[in-house]
């Protein structure tokens, strides 16, 4: 369950110039001014974001059902698990690891990784590849304005991002339903595209547990799957990364997993989606409706191929 | 009480139990227990408790048996005929609320998915099945004709968990256990058919 408290920092987080993340330094004693991102695992902390013009003015899905209806295999792998068994999860202290093709390899923590940058909201439709969908108002920094600092090598084609892995708190990870840590990855242009952001909160509050706390990734225009949560380890690579589901099955999920209707996965249609709330089904969108965006990043691709 | 009231009793017993998942499920959907996807939770339950049931009905038999019960057949059929119910009624609720009746999308699924394949060809064949349950077909078809028709469950069932398998992302283990559990139903038969031979 998640107590909501900590409504009186509110006031903190908005600056006439912008949002700013910035973290409570309780952990080491520092009375920083600011907020905590990562607090305790049962407060969810108010947070605002600046308007993006990238946000739909779709209804937006329940927060319940945003909250309620999760795939996050490191809880269980029934959507009911995460709500009930993320709650476990210690989010606090968080570091995450940076190497790879880079300048500035190193590990930091979670504050000072996000420090600096201006917190949008970006409301998002999210599409799950087993044919349902939401709008979800995240959140969140572009990746890009995050991994720049850290002077990705001219090396950097992919980024990889890997899950934390404790199984003691993480009870699906007791059970080698997939390989873990869950990893995913980018090419590097997906990854600096302006849509790309890392969320570190949804509806006007940090991330619940099961919705990929302390930070996880949110690509629209993939399927839900691509959007990895909980996120310890960001690596800049050569070589196209090895990806949890692909390493799973590879005939059904591919690196790309754009969100495209005219070709299948293997065991669902992609052609419509069924809008968590709504009764009948909708078509679905190629590249989930951002086109618009992304759909000159794969120009001369065949997509049938890099499914 | 005389034994034609027990009788009755029993029956309704039987009845009460085959009905008691479908009659919760219906008031989880009137109280909107079902979650964000109640389409979904919906298909979900009755394909399980139809398999459920397929799985009891088969166990009747070596129940029979094990325990000396033989009147424990006469409720094979009533089981047999709530696991259809429930299967049609999963099979009713993709193509009416899921689909939408949109038959080009559910004959595309039938033909290239193929855990729906498998699915509809095992409610094709249980439906003669179904068909020939009442009194007047085994008279009218003859019990070798009759036992070798309803002999096709044993073909059924593996198809009913086959499908589940294929419809599982990442997680094997409950389709598994549903299928271990079919393997020693048949197996038992297997070998109880060898020691009488
Ligand atoms: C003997 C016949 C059948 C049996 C025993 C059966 C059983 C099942 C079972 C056990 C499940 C999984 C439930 C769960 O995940 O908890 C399932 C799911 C499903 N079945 Fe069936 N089924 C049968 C026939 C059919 C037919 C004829 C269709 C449609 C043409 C169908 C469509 C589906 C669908 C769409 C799902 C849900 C898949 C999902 O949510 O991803 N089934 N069925």
């Amino acid at each position: 369950m998640l107590i909501r408290q900590g409504g009186d920092l509110t006031e903190n987080d908005v600056t006439p110039r912008g949002i700013y993340l910035r973290r409570r330094e309780f952990m080491t004693g520092v009375a920083g001014a600011g907020l905590a991102l990562a607090a305790g695992p049962a407060s969810a902390i108010a947070l605002r974001g600046e308007p993006s013009r990238y946000s739909t003015d779709e209804e937006k899905t329940s927060k319940d059902n945003v909250t309620g209806y999760n795939n996050y295999y490191e809880f269980g792998v029934d959507k009911s698990d995460p709500a009930r068994n993320a709650g476990a999860l210690t989010t606090s202290p968080w570091t995450v690891k940076i190497d790879g093709e880079c300048d500035k390899p190193g590990t930091y923590d979670l504050g000072d990784f996000l420090r600096g940058n201006t917190l949008q909201e970006r409301i998002y439709r999210l599409r799950c590849v087993e044919g349902w969908s939401m709008v979800i108002p995240w959140l969140g920094v572009p990746l890009a304005d995050l991994l720049k600092p850290y002077g990705p090598t001219s090396k950097a084609k992919y980024v990889a991002f890997e899950t934390l892995e404790r199984p003691s708190e993480m009870i699906g990870q007791r059970r080698s339903v997939l390989y873990w840590p869950y990893r995913e990855g980018l090419r590097m242009d997906e990854a600096m595209n302006p849509l790309t952001i890392m969320a570190v909160g949804l509806y006007g509050e940090t991330l619940p547990n099961q919705n990929g706390a302390p930070m996880r990734l949110v690509v629209p225009w993939k399927y839900g799957f691509k959007s990895i949560k909980s996120i310890v380890r960001i690596s800049f690579t050569e070589k196209q990364p090895p990806t949890a589901w692909n390493r799973s099955a590879a005939r059904e999920y591919g690196f790309y997993s754009n969100v495209n209707p005219e070709v299948d996965h293997p065991r669902w249609s992609q052609a419509t989606e069924r809008r968590i709330g709504e009764f009948r089904r909708r078509p679905t969108l190629m590249f989930n409706g951002y086109g618009e965006q992304v759909a000159s990043m794969y120009r001369g691709m065949d997509l049938r191929k890099f499914f | 009480m005389d034994r034609k009231a027990r009788e009755r009793i029993v029956y309704a017993a039987v009845w009460l139990a085959c009905l008691a998942p479908l009659l919760w499920l219906a008031w989880r959907g009137y109280a909107g227990e079902l979650g964000a996807n109640p389409i979904e939770a919906v298909i979900r339950k009755l394909g399980v408790w139809g398999l459920r049931l397929l799985l009891v009905g088969l166990a009747i038999s070596p129940a029979a048996r094990i325990l000396r019960q033989p009147r424990l057949i006469r409720f094979r059929r009533t089981v047999g005929l709530f696991a259809f119910s429930y299967i049609l009624l999963h099979l009713s609720t993709y193509i009416g609320v899921d689909q939408f009746f949109d038959w080009a999308a559910i004959g595309k699924d039938i033909l290239k998915r193929p855990y729906i394949t498998i699915g509809m060809a095992a409610f094709l064949l249980l439906t003669p099945l179904a068909a020939t349950s009442f009194n007047g077909a085994v008279r009218r078809l003859g019990p070798k004709r009759w036992r070798r028709l309803h002999q096709l469950i044993y073909l059924i069932v593996p198809m009913g968990v086959v499908h589940y398998y294929l419809l599982v992302k990442a997680d094997h283990r409950p389709p598994l256990i549903y299928g271990g559990i079919v393997a020693a139903l048949l197996g038992w038969r297997l070998w109880a058919a060898r020691k009488s031979a």
